[in-house]
């Protein structure tokens, strides 16, 4: 198994060509690591039960190099409309780039605190949050712009705990909320924070051990929890 | 910025109740000519505010969409051609987003807005 997903990490590297990223972006721009490919892993495991959501809508919080964003809207069958965001502009015009590069025409960048420049009440369907995480104390978060894509302050969670209370109101019905964290970010508590917070469903998916980290992606809807691949065989028969 | 993007996109500073849509300010635009997806602009139109997306297409110089969209129009090769133009081909490279009730204003660099807020406005 740590092989198919050594493999499966390689092959999400190599599915972007980010040749138009200049190097000196990635001193200010996180760079895509086990994290992003952890999610872009994961994302690709979800695409029959995405696919058959037949989402309209994405919008992916902190973007970075707009990896994420990238692969998602070329893994599906039809390209969601998808709104790139990131408190930090060298990264919005970095992931601007990296979605045209890759040929990815219905995406948009822009410089926004979390999603608090747009109107979207339950319009979104997928949703997606690599947060800063990294336990750090709270001054870091803000020290540096590329210290705001990795600091996450108390536990890790100070940026994510800002987000949780907005998601139900975001989601459409069928909408899906992933969500990158480690063990230290206390993933079961996030879980039970998002049940409180009016999603039905919220648990670990996948996780992938990565250096020091263990890596993990937690799923919430508003729907009852997805039996992996039913909803998918019901919807497209 | 591409008009899909300001359909959603709102002023949010403290005390700003109706803070949509945004006025656009045009410095440069550009038209990025890309292909056509019908089942995304099919998909899509159900998420867009149609009246906001009407109005601002035609400031910025494409007319001619219809009041409201029915499904009839949704398989017609010439609506969707209009459709996906103004949409997704027309880019505010250059300007600013004003709110409609403070005036506040949001800069658009390089295609991207800058929506962040100053702390006192938060």
């Amino acid at each position: 198994l740590n092989d198919i997903v050594v493999v499966q990490a390689k092959k999400s590297a190599n599915a972007f060509d980010s040749n138009e990223n200049h190097c000196h972006d990635y001193e200010h721009v996180y760079e895509p690591s086990d994290d992003t490919y952890l999610l872009v892993d994961t994302l690709h495991a979800e695409k029959a039960l995405l696919d058959s959501l037949r989402p309209k809508l994405a919008l992916e919080i902190g973007t970075g190099s707009g990896c994420v964003s990238t692969a998602l809207a070329k893994l599906l069958k039809v390209p969601p409309a998808m709104f790139m965001l990131d408190i930090n502009p060298i990264a919005a015009s970095v992931a601007s780039r990296t979605a045209a590069h890759n040929g990815v025409i219905t995406a948009d960048a822009l410089v926004s605190d979390l999603d608090s420049a747009l109107a979207l009440h339950h319009k979104v369907d997928v949703l997606i949050f690599n947060p800063p995480y990294v336990v750090t104390p709270s001054e870091e978060i803000t020290e540096s712009l590329i210290a705001r894509s990795w600091a996450g302050g108390k536990d890790g969670r100070e940026v994510l705990d800002r987000l949780l209370p907005r998601i139900a109101d975001l989601l459409s019905p069928t909408g899906i909320f992933y969500v990158i964290a480690i063990l230290e970010n206390k993933p079961e508590d996030i879980c039970e924070r998002l049940r409180n917070f009016g999603l039905s469903s919220a648990e670990v998916l996948t996780q992938r051990r990565a250096k020091n980290e263990l890596l993990m992606v937690i799923r919430a809807s508003k729907f009852e929890s997805i039996a992996d691949g039913d909803l998918g065989q019901a919807k497209s028969t | 910025m591409k008009l899909l993007t300001h359909n959603m996109l709102k002023c949010n500073v403290k005390g700003v109740n109706n803070g949509y849509p945004l006025k656009i300010e045009v410095t440069t635009k550009e038209i990025r000519e890309t292909e056509m997806n019908p089942a995304f602009l099919q998909g899509i139109v159900e998420k867009l505010e149609w009246p906001v997306f009407r109005a601002a297409a035609a400031q910025l110089g494409e007319e001619g969409l219809p009041e409201a969209v029915t499904p009839e129009l949704l398989e017609q090769e010439d609506f969707l051609k209009k459709f996906h133009r103004a949409l997704l081909e027309v880019v505010v490279v250059e300007g600013a987003l004003i709110c409609p009730e403070s005036g506040r204003k949001f800069t658009i660099t390089n295609g991207i807005p800058n929506m962040l807020l100053n702390e006192d406005e938060v």
